[in-house]
């Protein structure tokens, strides 16, 4: 299946896929609505310092562990992409204990949320990828196992 | 075809029918569920009471999980015992059901010490089931006095949720701090202060020697005011069906590392089972929902045939009180390295040269990554493991590695 991969020394640091995906799933048509003033939590971060920098989000792991951690039943797999139900969250942070990438953070109300490939905002397609300037994220098939 | 039973109606059961649907489409599945409610994600029955939750979205599975995956559900039975040899379990009612495969994921029981006079008090829980939880939001509605006997998860996690709607909560351990199974001292220490500063009393090194309705009289000399009780003071795994049919058990059902316990057939997983903890070098009962998922899970694909095993369990726990996040991981064995800040506190226990287990109070970010390091017995010296990072992050590990884990080259 088509996953999210990162060529790391490609990648700028500009933090340009942060803002595209809080922007992304805001719901907000306007993109300086959506993010002006405003402390964004998106759901791929960029890691690393000086000359090594890199954008981290879920893996969309073949046997998730967080799919089996999730002390509420709110985290599933179906078509080869976790999702997460943040009706049925309740912020405990379990999937955030386990994720071995560390891939996870909440939302700003405490309530997880993840990157789901932007498969049901308005994109379609993930909004990282689309918008990362140096192709230092891509969303291709890479032979990898659902 | 193949008849698989499993005793009990939990998180284990719910990874024991899909690991044996991954497997097997077709064999029977008989569930023997004592509860009366589909599987539940019992953590959340103080979510519950606090209001965050309700009991649709604390199902645990959609509905429809029992029938898409062909299971019989025996609502309202219990399981008195089995027959390794004829391979049956027999119900309460009288029947007698027959295997080929079974898996015990008969989880705890609250365990109540015989504390003198308990009869006397009319309004008192255990805080274990979805019932129990129902019940006390129920004697929530007066706003009570409430006294919790346990400062562990379950004693707290009620506490919180009970908060708002108590007149007043206690609660007392006789531990001389709270969360004494996850935490250091120096770390209680600060959570209790935390859930003080929100309302919660504490009575601590303490326990009640005699209750007189609504009175409690405590060891040292005070007395305690209540008109509900929860006792949280601690579970026992449910055992007795394995070792009466003549299976090992200890504190819990003794399983290997395929689930098997000593009975041919006999699988078990969940809180009533005691396997290997990888951080610990040894068996113990880990009573965590992940556990009980990936136990469950592993059972079931090796009762369908498969060759499943599960050998990397630890101790780990997220639990978040009026906002305060803590995190815990394995054993807090060897040399610790610390740093505090603005009441966050980083501990991680290091030994021979992997990272043992860990302790976070208030900074959690990317704790997966540390989880990961002991759930893989990470040797330190391969990865570039600076303490001084406030955040721990996917720089410790090699390009090489990176490339593996986000560029999917194998």
């Amino acid at each position: 299946m088509k996953r999210v991969y990162v060529n790391e020394e490609w990648c700028l640091g500009c933090h340009l896929c942060e803002y595209n995906c809080a922007y992304a799933n805001s719901g907000i048509k306007d993109m300086v609505a959506a993010l002006k003033d405003k402390r964004i939590f998106p759901r791929i971060h960029v890691e690393g310092e000086d000359k090594i920098t890199f954008a981290v989000s879920c893996r969309h792991c073949t046997d998730p562990i967080c799919v089996k951690s999730c002390i509420a039943g709110a985290v599933s797999k179906k078509d080869g992409v976790v999702r997460i139900d943040r009706g049925k969250c309740v912020g405990c942070l379990t999937c955030v204990l386990v994720c071995p990438y560390g891939a996870l953070a909440p939302g700003e109300d405490g309530i997880m949320q993840k990157c789901e490939l932007c498969l049901d905002n308005a994109c379609g397609a993930p909004a990282c990828v689309t918008g990362c300037p140096n192709r230092a994220i891509v969303y291709e098939e890479r032979g990898e196992s659902e | 075809m193949k008849r698989y039973v499993i005793i009990g109606n939990g998180v284990a059961a719910a990874g024991c029918i899909e690991g044996i649907r991954s497997l097997d489409p077709d064999g029977e599945i008989t569930v023997i569920s004592e509860e009366d409610h589909p599987v539940y994600s019992r953590p959340l029955i103080s979510y519950l009471l606090e209001g965050k939750t309700d009991t649709e979205r604390m199902k645990y599975r959609p509905d429809g999980f029992y029938k898409e995956n062909g299971c019989l559900v025996l609502y309202g039975r219990r399981a008195v015992s089995v027959d390794a040899a004829r391979r049956t379990v027999t119900t309460d009612d009288g029947a007698e059901i027959p295997y080929d495969g079974l898996c015990v994921a008969a989880g705890s029981r609250p365990f109540v010490p015989p504390f003198e006079g308990l009869g006397t008090v009319k309004n008192k829980f255990p805080f274990m089931t979805l019932d129990d939880a129902l019940a006390l939001d129920k004697a929530l509605m007066s706003g009570p006095d409430v006294l919790i006997v346990g400062a562990g998860l379950i004693g707290l996690k009620c506490a919180e949720g009970i908060r708002d709607r108590a007149k007043s909560v206690t609660v007392c351990d006789l531990a001389d701090r709270v969360l004494s199974s996850i935490l250091d001292p120096d770390c209680a220490a600060v959570v209790q202060k935390h859930l003080e500063q929100h309302g919660i009393g504490f009575m601590l090194g303490d326990t009640v020697i005699r209750f007189e309705d609504g009175r409690a009289y405590m060891k040292n000399g005070g007395t305690v005011d209540f008109d509900v009780l929860v006792l949280a003071v601690g579970v026992r795994a449910n055992c007795e069906l394995v070792k009466n049919a003549g299976g090992e058990v200890n504190r819990g059902i003794i399983v290997d590392e395929r689930m098997k316990t000593t009975l041919d057939g006999v699988y078990a997983a969940g809180d009533c089972a005691e396997g290997y903890d990888a951080s610990l070098g040894a068996r113990r009962v880990l009573a965590i929902l992940p556990n009980a998922y990936m136990q469950g899970n592993t059972a079931g694909k090796n009762m369908a045939g498969g060759c499943a095993t599960f050998d990397n369990a630890v101790p780990m726990n997220s639990v978040g009180f009026f906002g305060l996040h803590i995190m815990t991981a394995g054993v807090y064995d060897g040399e610790m390295l610390e740093d505090a800040e603005n009441g966050s506190i980083r501990r991680l226990f290091v030994k021979e040269g992997r990272l043992a287990g860990f302790i976070l109070i208030g900074g959690t970010d990317r704790a997966g990554i540390y989880t990961s390091l002991i759930r893989e017995r990470t040797p330190l010296d391969t990865i570039d493991f600076d303490f001084t990072k406030k955040v721990v992050s996917n720089l410790i590990f090699s390009q090489d590695v990176r490339r593996k884990k986000f560029g999917g080259v194998v």
